[in-house]
């Protein structure tokens, strides 16, 4: 028996969460569920918490079965997932200044999203007024005589969003890179509670405003999952159009930004003119140009009238994007800077579940459009590109091949687009206490998130998982013994979100 | 030489015309540009983005103004990587508490005469998170600002429009 199914028929309770169930357990069954973790057999999804409440979410990788377990936690405690896993430390961190739920024996006890500004602790739980004066962090070492540090940000050089690193090198070799994040912590998930289906539908397509689609996506089929609704099969299918739109953007934006980091502008240029005409064509079909609030509960917010702007643009991608290609794969100078640059461990990438380009660069074949799957990816043709070496390179190439997907992932959509109504009313009253659950393929993995609506039909509760939550730790490994002038280009290669993880 | 690098130098530019400055920014910026900044400045201005706390919607539509077809830097317009090099500050998002403390000081250490841009819903009042307790409000909230442009994201058009009017304003 596997051990999801094991986990299950352990369970003390069953929620009414759909479409993957949500069970309370007891201590021990918990604390199998860690060491599942811990030897590989279920992959850690998300951690969170509530009031008296933990939550667990996990996956089984070869199935894509998903299964959410719940432990009370009557005197404010739990038994710690990181202390065996250390994928759930930053989780559990996030969860103890959050909701004020203790992870017993954690080995990480500082704060992490809360730098003290808030004027409050614990703002999910019960809430209590904190000093707001900000306090020192306490970076981890790193020992021997020639060290020295590199901070950087939170205001960055570019145009990117804020974080800060502490690097810690040896001459140019970093030795060890640690991330400090949360600066553009907006408390989404406080927002969120007691939000209409309007409003927090506009909240969650903000959560990362380059996977704006892929969230609003998420959003979408959880409350349609806990309402109980089917929506129309044309809606599906635009919502895929936009999605592979919004990924084949970003990736263009990507390839040109890495090359760019190693002083090939041509690329970022080239690039720039392919990805502007992809939002235009956004634009003009879909009235918004990253596709904003255009995925909504019951459907989408517009229909499309006319598909030839983006039939036209497919091409114009296709055939502008191919010398490209040729481009990188035969420029030595740029090739010398990505080749075997970042190299991430295989092993590290499976268990921290890394997903999207991250993952599929080290061999892993995730992608949440096959499993757990959802409409209309199950009818369509596309394959899932991996590559074996984990560095820059790779990831470059993932980027490059799942463009080339989803171009025709676009020409199949369009071509076999459902005719009908592209939305169904909502009716969110009489679900109260109902849960749904949703993973979503964005550009950069699979994003998770968990609702519960009230008696009104608002939202309860949610909590948002990002991709970025377990590739950021990732990016620390990768950069490891690299020099320090790499660094961009690594960064780049990964393009983890801030937002998406600050929440 | 790949053949399409070659034509890429013989080929018209994809360059769009210029957009005429935006009636209401330049209403906006009449209040504050005085006579000795336009001599000081001239018409170029170097800018330093700083995001206080955005979704990043807004710097993907920042980011764009310098593509081939906005081409930003046609303006006298460029961005920079320090505040110390910088004119203008264009900033992003509601403010953070946990960003308010870096962007005053980004702030602080933005030579005079600066200006402040703020971008997006978000910049003008906090839009969707404004009330949470991890934000503070609007740009204006922390730091004075001289030109709102609006939009969630604003296109690089009405990103252009705005700016265009400050050089305008400035020159
Ligand atoms: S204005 Fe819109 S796009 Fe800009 S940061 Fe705010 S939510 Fe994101």
């Amino acid at each position: 028996m596997s051990l999801r199914a094991a986990l299950f028929d352990a369970a003390l309770e069953v929620f009414d969460q759909k479409p993957w169930p949500r069970i309370r357990v007891d201590e021990e069954t918990w604390i199998r569920a860690i060491f599942g973790l811990h030897a590989g057999d279920v992959i850690l999804t998300a951690l969170w918490g509530e009031p008296g409440h933990v939550h667990m979410g996990l996956i089984e990788e070869e199935t894509g079965e998903v299964l959410v377990l719940s432990l009370a936690c009557p005197d404010g405690r739990f038994p710690s997932v990181g202390v065996t896993h250390a994928p759930a430390l930053r989780l559990e961190r996030t969860l103890r200044e959050m909701v004020g739920l203790v992870p017993d024996g954690c080995p990480d006890d500082r704060p992490w999203l809360d730098h003290s500004r808030w004027g409050l602790r614990h703002p999910l739980g019960a809430a209590e007024p904190a000093p707001a004066e900000g306090a020192p962090y306490a970076f981890l070492s790193a020992e021997g005589p020639p060290m020295h540090q590199i901070p950087v940000g939170p205001v960055h050089a570019g145009i990117i969003e804020p974080g800060h690193f502490r690097f810690t090198a040896n001459g140019e070799t970093v030795i060890r890179l640690e991330e400090r994040l949360g600066w553009v912590h907006k408390g989404i998930e406080g927002l969120m509670i007691g939000a209409d289906l309007d409003r927090a539908a506009a909240l969650a397509a903000r959560v990362s405003g380059d996977s704006t689609v892929a969230w609003s996506l998420a959003f979408a089929r959880a409350v349609e999952a806990a309402v109980g609704i089917a929506v129309p099969k044309r809606a599906h299918w635009l919502r895929a159009l936009m999605a592979e739109m919004e990924r084949v953007a970003n990736h263009l934006g990507d390839v040109g930004a890495v090359c760019n980091d190693a002083a090939f502008s041509q690329m970022l240029n080239r690039c720039g003119q392919l990805r502007e005409r992809v939002l235009r064509a956004a634009d003009v079909a879909f009235g918004h140009r990253l596709m904003m609030d255009r995925v909504v509960p019951g459907g989408t917010g517009v229909d499309l009238v006319d598909p030839r702007p983006i039939a036209e643009t497919a091409t114009a991608v296709r055939e502008g994007f191919r010398p490209l290609i040729h481009l990188y794969d035969n420029t030595v100078s740029l090739l010398d800077r990505t080749v075997t640059t970042g190299r991430l461990d295989p092993a590290l990438a499976r268990r921290w579940g890394a997903g999207g380009h991250v993952g599929r660069a080290c061999g892993r074949r995730f992608d949440s459009r096959r499993l757990p799957g959802y409409p209309p990816y199950d009818v369509l043709r596309f394959d899932v590109p991996v590559r074996e070496t984990g560095d820059v390179d790779a990831r470059v190439w993932v980027r490059i091949l799942e463009i080339g997907e989803s171009l025709k992932l676009i020409e199949q959509i369009l071509a076999g687009l459902p005719a009908g109504p592209h939305r169904v009313e909502v009716d969110a009253a009489g679900a109260a206490g109902r849960e749904g659950v949703a993973m979503t393929e964005a550009f950069r993995g699979d994003s998770f998130i968990w609702l519960r609506l009230d008696a009104e039909g608002r939202i309860a509760r949610a909590h948002f998982r990002d991709a970025s939550v377990f590739q950021w730790p990732l990016l620390e490994a990768a950069i490891a013994h690299n020099i320090v002038a790499d660094f961009p280009l690594l960064n780049k290669s990964f393009n983890c979100s801030y937002s998406g993880h600050d929440l | 030489m790949p053949k399409f690098l070659i034509e890429s130098l013989l080929r018209r530019p994809v360059t769009e015309k210029a957009p005429v400055p935006d009636e209401a920014a330049l209403a906006e910026l009449g209040r504050r540009l005085d006579a000795l900044a336009h001599r000081r400045l001239g018409r170029s201005l170097a800018i330093r983005e700083v995001d206080a706390g955005s979704c990043n919607g807004c710097e993907l539509e920042i980011h764009a103004l310098n593509n081939a077809y906005y081409d930003l830097e046609r303006f006298g317009l460029r961005f920079v990587a320090s505040p110390r090099h910088a004119d203008v500050l264009m900033i992003t998002g509601p403010v953070t508490a946990n960003m308010r403390e870096a962007l005053e000081r980004t702030h602080a250490a933005t030579p005079d005469p600066k200006w402040v841009v703020a971008v997006g819903d978000c910049a003008f009042d906090g839009g969707l998170f404004a009330g949470s307790y991890a934000v503070v409000g609007g740009v204006d909230a922390v730091i004075p600002v001289d030109l709102h442009i609006k939009g969630c994201p604003p296109s690089p058009r009405a990103l252009l429009e705005g700016l265009v009017a400050l050089v305008e304003k400035s020159a």
